[in-house]
C-alpha cells in the first residue's frame, strides 16, 4: 500500500511567550491581559504544531497627527483624531481591536515638542480609558525617547506595558528602564535577520528576559518592499522554530503606518479612476498587507482604519478555526 | 526531484570507459547533474536506469499551460516552500467567475469590469488572466450561448465549468483551439471529462476530496496517458486548505510525490467581497497557483496583484529601470533635475511622486546595480564620483541650462565632495519621495 501521503515538519522550539498588560492581583490595573508568541508550528498549520495565541490587532492612536492623512481616513476618524484618550476608547469598545499602539509622535523636538510630563499624563489618561493593555512608542527621536519614555515606565511601573523601539544604535536606557519596572520591549532591527538577532542579544545581555522581547522587522507597505520583510520574517521564524532561541520571539508589524504612506491608499479616485473607489482601496491596501504578514508570521499587527480593523478580526477569527 | 551528481553516479556503469568524453564516470555524472550533457553519450547505461534519470530530471511540479496566443498563461514548476530559498516562478493566475445565466446586459457589463482591471506597477504590466464560465443554469444549451457571447467580447484565456462532459465536449468543438482550462467537479466524473479533453488537446482542472483522493486519481490518469492536470481545493476552512496546498507543494518538492506535483487551484467563493479578499491573500501567500474570485472591482483586485507582484520577484534579482535621463511632464531647459537608482522600486516611487507634484522635471535613473539610496551609498555605487561621471556620460550638460542637481536627502553629506567632483551644484532634497510634490513646488 501506498505510504501516508503527509509531510510533517518537526520543530524543536517554540517562540518564547510574550504577555502584555498585568491586572490588579498582579501589580496593574488592566482587566484584560493578552499573550502572543508559544508557536510550535507554522502560521495556521495547526496539524503540525501548537498555536496557542490568536495574532492581536492594536488600534494605531496618535497625540499629534504630524502627517497629511487622505480625506477619506480622516472623515472616517472624524471627532476621535484630535482627542487620543477618546480615539483609543472607540477603537476599542466600538471597533474592538485587541489593544491599543499609542504613538506619541508630539514628543519630536521638531514637531510639536512636547515634555515629558504631558506624554506621561497622557499615556496615564489613556490608561484609565480603557481597560485593555497598551503599546507605547517614542517620537524616533533618540535623545528625546531617552528623555520620555523612562519617565512613563517608571510611572507606569508593574503595568507590563509593551514599549519601543529600541535599536541597536540606541536601546539601553529604554531597555533599563524596563527591566525595571517589568515592562516589556520591541526591538527594531532593518529587515535584517542578523541584526534582529544581535539587538536581542544585546537587549537580553542587560538582563532583560527573552519573554519580554517583541521584534520589529520594519515592513514596507504593499507594493512598496512588502516582500523583503515578509522572507526576513520567514528566515527568522524558521530559525526559531529550528532552535535559535535568539529568534524565538514574536513579531509586531506596522502595517498603518506604513500602509496610509503609500500612494494606493491616499490618492482620490478623481486622480485615479482605474484604481477604484478611494475609500475602499485604501482599506483594502491596509488588509492585504496585513493578510500577507499574518503569513508570515506577524504576531501583532498595529492598523489605523477603522474599518480595515474590523475586516482583518474577522479573518483572523477564520483562519484560527483549526 | 533532483538528483545529485553522486546519486546519479551510483547509477551509472563506474568502468570509466571514457566513451562518452569524460575521464570518469564521476565526472560525466556531474555534468549530467548540472544537466550540461545528455544521458545518450553513455552507450552502456540500461533502458531503466534511463527511465529513473528521465523520471528524475522532470520538475517536481507540471507545468501547465492555459490559453493560446498572447495572453495564454502557465502555472506550476515551483520548487520551493519560502521564496528566500530561491523564488516563486510562476504568478498565481487570477481568473473571474462568471454564471452563464447572467442575462446579456449584466455580461457585457460584468466583462467591461473584467476588462478594466489592468495595471501597471513598477515598469510592470499586472492583470488579471482568465475568465472562468460557470454552467450555473445546469442547462447546455444556455452554456455554449453564453461561451459565443464570452469569446466574442473577450481575448482572456477561458476556464469551463461545465455540469457535464458532454457539455464541455461541445464547447470544446468551438472554443478548444484556444486551450482552455477544463474543469470538473466531481471526481466520480474523471474519467468522461479526461476523455474529451485528451481528444481537444486541453488541460483539466478537479476536485477531489482529500490528497489521498488526488493522488489517486491522478495516478490513474497519467497511468491512461493524461497528465496536464490542475488540482482544485475543496470548499473548507481556510486553515484546512492552506494545511492540503502546504501539504501538496511539501510533498512535490521535498518528498518528489509525483502524484501531487501538478498546479494548484483554489476557488474562493464567498459573497462578502472584503472576506474573499482576505482568503484570497491568504492563498496567493501559501501556494495557490490558479486562484478564482468572483469580485471585479479595481479596488480589491489591485492590492491583490500587487501583492502577487511582491512575492513573485526574484529575491535574488532586484527589478530594475534602465540607466537614463528621463523626461517627467512638458520640460524646458529650465526644468528641475533630480538623482535616483535604478532599483525600481525606488524609481518608480520617485517617478509618481514627481509626476504628482505637477512639475515638468528631469529624473535621472542611474546605474547602482539595482541597489536602493542608502544600499548603493553604501556599496559605492551613488557615490560622488559615480554621480559625477553619469551626468558627464549622459551629458546632462546638453539637456538643460542651468546647473542645479537635486539629490535624495538621504545622501546629503556627500553635497561638498559632489559639487567638488562635478561642478554642479547640489541641493538637498527630501528623504523621502513623499516630500517632493511640497519641495518642487516650493523650489
Amino acid at each position: 500500500m501506498a505510504e501516508e501521503l503527509r509531510l510533517v515538519s518537526h520543530w524543536s522550539q517554540r517562540v518564547h511567550e510574550v504577555r502584555i498588560g498585568a491586572t490588579k492581583q498582579e501589580g496593574g490595573s488592566r482587566a484584560v491581559t493578552l499573550t502572543v508568541g508559544g508557536q510550535g508550528a507554522l502560521p495556521f498549520l495547526f496539524k503540525e504544531g501548537a498555536l496557542p495565541h490568536p495574532p492581536l490587532i492594536a488600534a494605531e492612536v496618535f497625540d499629534v497627527i504630524d502627517e497629511d492623512w487622505p480625506e477619506t481616513l480622516c472623515r472616517d476618524l472624524d471627532g476621535m483624531s484630535r482627542d487620543p484618550v477618546r480615539w483609543a476608547g472607540t477603537m476599542i469598545k466600538d471597533v474592538q481591536a485587541d489593544l491599543v499602539c499609542l504613538k506619541l509622535s508630539g514628543t519630536h523636538p521638531d514637531g510639536a515638542d512636547k515634555p515629558a510630563a504631558e506624554a506621561c499624563d497622557l499615556v496615564k489618561k489613556v490608561l484609565s480609558a480603557v481597560d485593555r493593555p497598551l503599546i507605547v512608542l517614542g517620537c524616533g527621536d533618540a535623545p528625546k525617547d531617552n528623555e520620555v519614555l523612562p519617565v512613563i515606565s517608571e510611572a507606569t511601573k508593574g503595568e507590563r506595558l509593551l514599549f519601543g523601539d529600541v535599536v541597536q544604535e540606541n536601546y539601553k536606557t529604554l531597555t533599563a528602564a524596563c527591566i525595571a519596572d517589568g515592562h516589556s520591549i520591541v526591538a527594531e532591527s532593518p529587515i535584517d535577520v542578523n541584526i534582529a538577532k544581535q539587538l536581542n542579544i544585546l537587549v537580553s545581555d542587560l538582563g532583560l528576559p527573552l519573554d519580554r522581547i517583541v521584534i520589529n522587522p520594519t515592513i514596507g507597505a504593499l507594493g512598496y518592499g512588502l516582500e523583503y520583510a515578509y522572507s526576513i520574517m520567514e528566515r527568522a521564524r524558521g530559525a526559531a522554530l529550528s532552535g535559535d532561541k535568539m529568534l524565538a520571539m514574536p513579531f509586531i508589524c506596522f502595517v498603518g503606518q506604513e500602509t496610509w504612506r503609500t500612494k494606493e491608499a491616499r490618492v482620490p479616485e478623481s486622480d485615479s479612476p482605474g484604481w477604484g473607489d478611494a475609500r475602499e482601496r485604501g482599506i483594502m491596501w491596509e488588509v492585504v498587507a496585513a493578510m500577507a504578514m499574518l503569513q508570515a508570521g506577524a504576531d501583532i499587527l498595529t492598523m489605523r482604519h477603522p474599518q480595515a480593523i474590523r475586516i482583518v478580526k474577522h479573518a483572523i477569527t477564520e483562519l484560527m478555526k483549526g | 526531484m533532483a538528483l545529485s551528481g553522486l546519486d546519479i553516479y551510483k547509477l551509472l556503469p563506474k568502468t570509466n570507459c571514457k566513451k562518452c568524453g569524460f575521464q570518469t564516470c564521476l565526472a560525466f555524472a556531474m555534468q549530467l547533474a548540472k544537466k550540461a550533457v545528455s544521458l545518450d553519450k553513455c552507450p552502456d547505461v540500461g533502458a531503466e536506469v534511463r527511465a529513473l534519470l528521465e523520471e528524475a530530471s522532470q520538475p517536481a511540479i507540471r507545468l501547465v499551460e492555459v490559453g493560446a496566443g498572447d495572453r495564454r498563461f502557465a502555472v506550476g514548476q515551483e520548487t520551493v516552500l519560502f521564496r528566500h530559498e530561491e523564488k516563486f516562478h510562476h504568478p498565481t493566475a487570477i481568473g473571474l467567475i462568471v454564471e452563464d445565466d447572467v442575462p446579456a446586459s449584466g455580461l457585457a457589463h460584468v466583462l467591461k469590469g473584467i476588462h478594466a482591471l489592468e495595471f501597471e506597477r513598477v515598469g510592470q504590466k499586472i492583470g488579471v488572466q482568465a475568465i472562468a464560465l460557470h454552467n450555473k443554469s445546469g442547462e447546455k444549451g444556455r452554456f455554449l450561448e453564453q461561451l459565443k457571447a464570452v469569446r466574442a467580447a473577450s481575448s482572456l484565456p477561458l476556464i469551463l465549468m461545465t455540469s457535464s462532459a458532454a457539455t464541455l465536449k461541445e464547447a470544446l468543438a468551438v472554443a478548444g483551439p484556444e486551450r482552455p482550462l477544463a474543469y470538473c467537479h466531481r471526481v466520480t466524473d474523471l474519467a468522461s471529462y479526461i476523455s474529451v479533453c485528451r481528444e481537444f488537446g486541453v488541460p483539466l482542472a478537479f476536485r477531489a476530496s482529500s490528497l489521498e483522493e488526488f493522488s489517486g486519481a491522478t495516478r490513474q490518469a497519467v497511468q491512461s496517458g493524461f497528465a496536464d492536470l490542475v488540482l482544485d481545493i475543496p470548499e473548507g476552512r481556510a486553515a484546512d486548505r492552506l494545511w492540503q496546498l502546504t501539504q501538496m507543494r511539501r510533498l512535490a518538492v521535498k518528498k518528489g510525490e509525483r502524484s501531487l506535483g501538478f498546479p494548484t487551484m483554489v476557488i474562493v467563493d464567498t459573497a462578502v467581497e472584503s472576506e474573499a479578499v482576505c482568503q484570497a491573500a491568504a492563498y496567493i501567500s501559501k501556494y495557490a497557483n490558479i486562484l478564482l474570485l468572483r469580485t471585479v472591482k479595481p479596488e480589491h483586485i489591485l492590492p491583490l496583484l500587487t501583492f502577487r507582484q511582491n512575492i513573485y520577484t526574484d529575491p535574488q534579482k532586484p527589478l530594475q529601470v534602465e540607466p537614463n535621463i528621463y523626461p517627467i511632464g512638458d520640460v524646458s531647459k529650465d526644468s528641475p533635475v533630480l538623482i535616483t537608482t535604478n532599483f525600481s522600486l525606488t524609481y518608480y516611487t520617485v517617478l509618481g511622486e514627481i509626476e504628482s507634484s505637477r512639475v515638468p522635471s528631469y529624473l535621472i535613473c542611474m546605474n547602482t546595480e539595482g541597489m536602493s539610496v542608502l544600499t548603493a551609498w553604501a556599496a559605492e555605487k551613488f557615490g560622488a564620483e559615480q554621480i559625477a561621471d553619469t551626468l558627464v556620460k549622459f551629458k546632462l550638460a546638453d539637456v538643460v541650462s542651468h546647473t542645479n542637481l537635486i539629490i535624495p536627502g538621504y545622501v546629503a553629506m556627500m553635497s561638498g565632495d559632489l559639487e567638488d567632483k562635478s561642478g554642479w551644484r547640489v541641493l538637498v532634497g527630501p528623504r523621502e519621495a513623499s516630500g517632493l510634490p511640497a519641495y518642487l513646488k516650493n523650489l
